[in-house]
């Protein structure tokens, strides 16, 4: 499904040039759940913004589905970000003047799909999170375990391939957090791949794969708690 | 453009930011306001102006009889000067340019004119022909004074409708007669003059010829009016030169004594009113240029902070796989939208103010004012591509960005 084989990525900041991730190579499965550790600065969200497209690399080769991702306009990237993937944001990124339902449907609006029947499975994806009664409901009305279960309904509406998360429990308390990684392990459940950027390790081991980054480059990628070590080039 | 979701988009995104569209709004809709109340006032002190001179021909040159004040050829200051029907003929004959004159011989004080038992005091005034034309005379009824009154000495009046009524009440008063300090003369023309002073309706005019004889003027007239057609101001003061020089040369005083004769040129008033009027004009035009750029760069800032203040809302949109094109589509057709919306709204507003400041306002000097449409129509036009494209650059730019970067902005 994602298949990245020495991504760099460096920030310019004036004369200063920070080489934040040095070759990554990385191989995820469909329906995989992958969480992404590190400490900070280590590269953890540019590699996931990189993954969602959200970002651009600047050498290395990245596969989505098959397809090579490199210098691509920006009216494709938003295309491909619509129908293979979706999002959750440590501090949710709701639209503040929307109530949750237009939140929730905004993905299908962009999929061209008519208003009426936008705001009907949008309903759908409420009762999913369990949030049908607050859909009139403004983000700011939301405490923050609803907020996030409405930005992985919002995630979900699409029917994206891949979830990519960053630190969607990092705002959140420790039994809200445990609510939010429940529900995507039921996505996971129905065969979505799913991405978690955290630095929690109780969040990172209710994942399948734990991969450890340090100082821009994989350090450990471990299995259901087995240590394995980084994936060599040359496999590929 | 007219796909009807999007429209509902940007209708739910107005509804939920009221302050900022009011903003924007009510820069636009204050600048065509001002516009339009500017120009149209402008339009009204030019047109009161044009009324004042409606009264009388625009083009009239008037000499009275005066004073001398300048020692001359042996002769003492002081001496009176007066016309004469002589006067009349030689400057008929020897100015070119001129194209109506009359002369006038004005019976001043009380005048009793009756007919039956209805008594009136009027003014009245003895004159040729042509003076209708130099005065605008609007004859509703019959005929003005013609050349075989003045030949033939006849008794015939012209009055006014004002007059007409004080008399006649109901009766017909044409070819009916009033008596002039009890000499019968016959009403042949009732006029109105619509300049709108109560003093040239109390008026009896009679041919200057039968008034001279009748009422012992002999041949003295008091005012001699030309109108000079349609000669510029320059043209005019040459004339006015012309007839000075002559009427000199007849009645023996110094050309450059001012008081020998008075002379008023309406051209030069007219065409001095006129320049000052292109004056104001082109003030009011500066002043409404100047609204219109303060109205667009009041929409432009509110545009750029308005696309600022939504970057990480297209962050987000990004995300969710908005394209840049349809970011940069919404934007601009909000712009758009509240601008034509606010710039329609300042208009008829200041076309409605307008309106009712004319039925208000009828001062001599400020009549009537209107606004070009055009101009109003061309300024919001402006304004609303002023606004598109103050919210199509920072759009073009948010649109352009990497989503992360959009995201990071708080």
């Amino acid at each position: 499904m994602i298949k990245l084989q020495n991504i760099n990525k460096s920030y310019h900041m004036g004369s200063n040039s920070l080489h934040v991730l040095k070759g990554i190579d990385l191989t995820v499965e469909k329906g995989e759940m992958v969480s992404i550790m590190g400490s900070s600065g280590s590269g953890k969200s540019t590699l996931l913004n990189i993954i969602g497209l959200l970002d651009s690399h600047d050498a290395g080769e990245y596969l989505l589905d098959g397809k090579v991702i490199r210098e691509m306009s920006e009216t494709k990237a938003a295309m491909l970000r619509n129908k293979m993937l979706g999002f959750v944001f440590q501090s949710f990124n709701l639209i503040s003047f929307k109530n949750a339902m237009e939140n929730v449907a905004l993905p299908l609006y962009y999929q061209g799909v008519s208003r009426r029947k936008r705001n009907i499975i949008a309903m759908e994806y409420l009762e999913r999170v369990g949030l049908t009664a607050w859909s009139n409901h403004l983000p700011n009305e939301l405490s923050g375990g609803q907020k996030q279960r409405l930005a992985i309904a919002r995630a979900l509406i699409g029917q994206p391939k891949i979830i990519l998360a960053d630190e969607p429990t990092g705002a959140l308390d420790s039994a809200t957090s445990s609510e939010v990684m429940d529900l995507f392990g039921e996505i996971n459940q129905s065969g979505i791949t799913i991405m978690i950027v955290t630095h929690e390790n109780d969040i990172a081991h209710r994942t399948q794969r734990i991969i450890k980054l340090n100082d821009g480059l994989i350090h450990t990628d471990q299995k259901n708690g087995v240590p394995r070590p980084p994936e060599k080039p040359a496999l590929n | 453009m007219f796909d009807l979701d999007k429209w509902q988009e940007i209708f739910a995104t107005i509804e939920k930011n009221k302050l900022r569209t009011f903003l924007t709004g009510f820069s636009v809709a204050w600048g065509i306001f001002m516009l339009i109340i500017l120009q149209g006032a402008g339009v009204g002190l030019q047109k009161g102006v044009e009324s004042q001179f409606r009264s009388s021909a625009t083009n009239t040159i008037w000499i009275w009889n005066g004073q001398t004040s300048i020692a001359y050829a042996g002769m003492k200051p002081g001496r009176d000067i007066q016309m004469t029907n002589e006067d009349h003929d030689y400057l008929a004959q020897s100015v070119n340019g001129i194209d109506n004159l009359s002369s006038r011989y004005e019976l001043w004080r009380g005048n009793t004119v009756s007919h039956d038992n209805e008594f009136g005091s009027y003014n009245v005034r003895s004159v040729h022909p042509a003076y209708a034309i130099i005065e605008k005379l609007t004859l509703l009824e019959g005929r003005f004074v013609n050349e075989i009154d003045i030949n033939e000495f006849r008794k015939s009046a012209v009055i006014s409708t004002k007059v007409s009524e004080a008399l006649f009440k109901t009766e017909e008063a044409l070819d009916n007669y009033i008596k002039v300090n009890g000499v019968p003369f016959k009403v042949v023309g009732i006029f109105t003059d619509d300049d709108g002073r109560d003093e040239n309706m109390q008026v009896v005019y009679l041919p200057i010829s039968t008034a001279q004889r009748v009422f012992g003027g002999g041949r003295d007239v008091q005012t001699i009016a030309v109108t000079v057609g349609d000669a510029t101001a320059e043209e005019s003061k040459l004339i006015q030169d012309n007839l000075k020089q002559k009427l000199a040369a007849r009645h023996h005083y110094d050309p450059t004594d001012e008081r020998a004769m008075f002379f008023w040129n309406s051209v030069e008033e007219f065409q001095r009113f006129k320049n000052l009027f292109a004056s104001i004009s082109i003030f009011i035009w500066i002043v409404g240029i100047g609204t219109i750029i303060a109205g667009v760069v009041g929409v432009s800032n509110i545009m750029m902070i308005v696309v600022k203040d939504r970057t990480k809302e297209i962050g987000i949109r990004k995300a969710l796989g908005a394209t840049p094109a349809s970011i940069i589509s919404l934007i601009l057709q909000e712009a758009i939208l509240i601008t034509g919306f606010a710039g329609y709204i300042g208009l008829v507003l200041g076309v409605g103010l307008l309106e009712l400041i004319s039925k208000q306002i009828d001062t001599p000097f400020f009549k009537q004012p209107e606004v070009n449409i055009q101009i109003a129509v061309g300024a919001t036009i402006l304004l609303v591509i002023a606004g598109a494209l103050a919210g199509f650059i920072p759009a073009r730019r948010a649109a352009a960005i990497k989503p992360i970067e959009a995201l990071r902005d708080e």
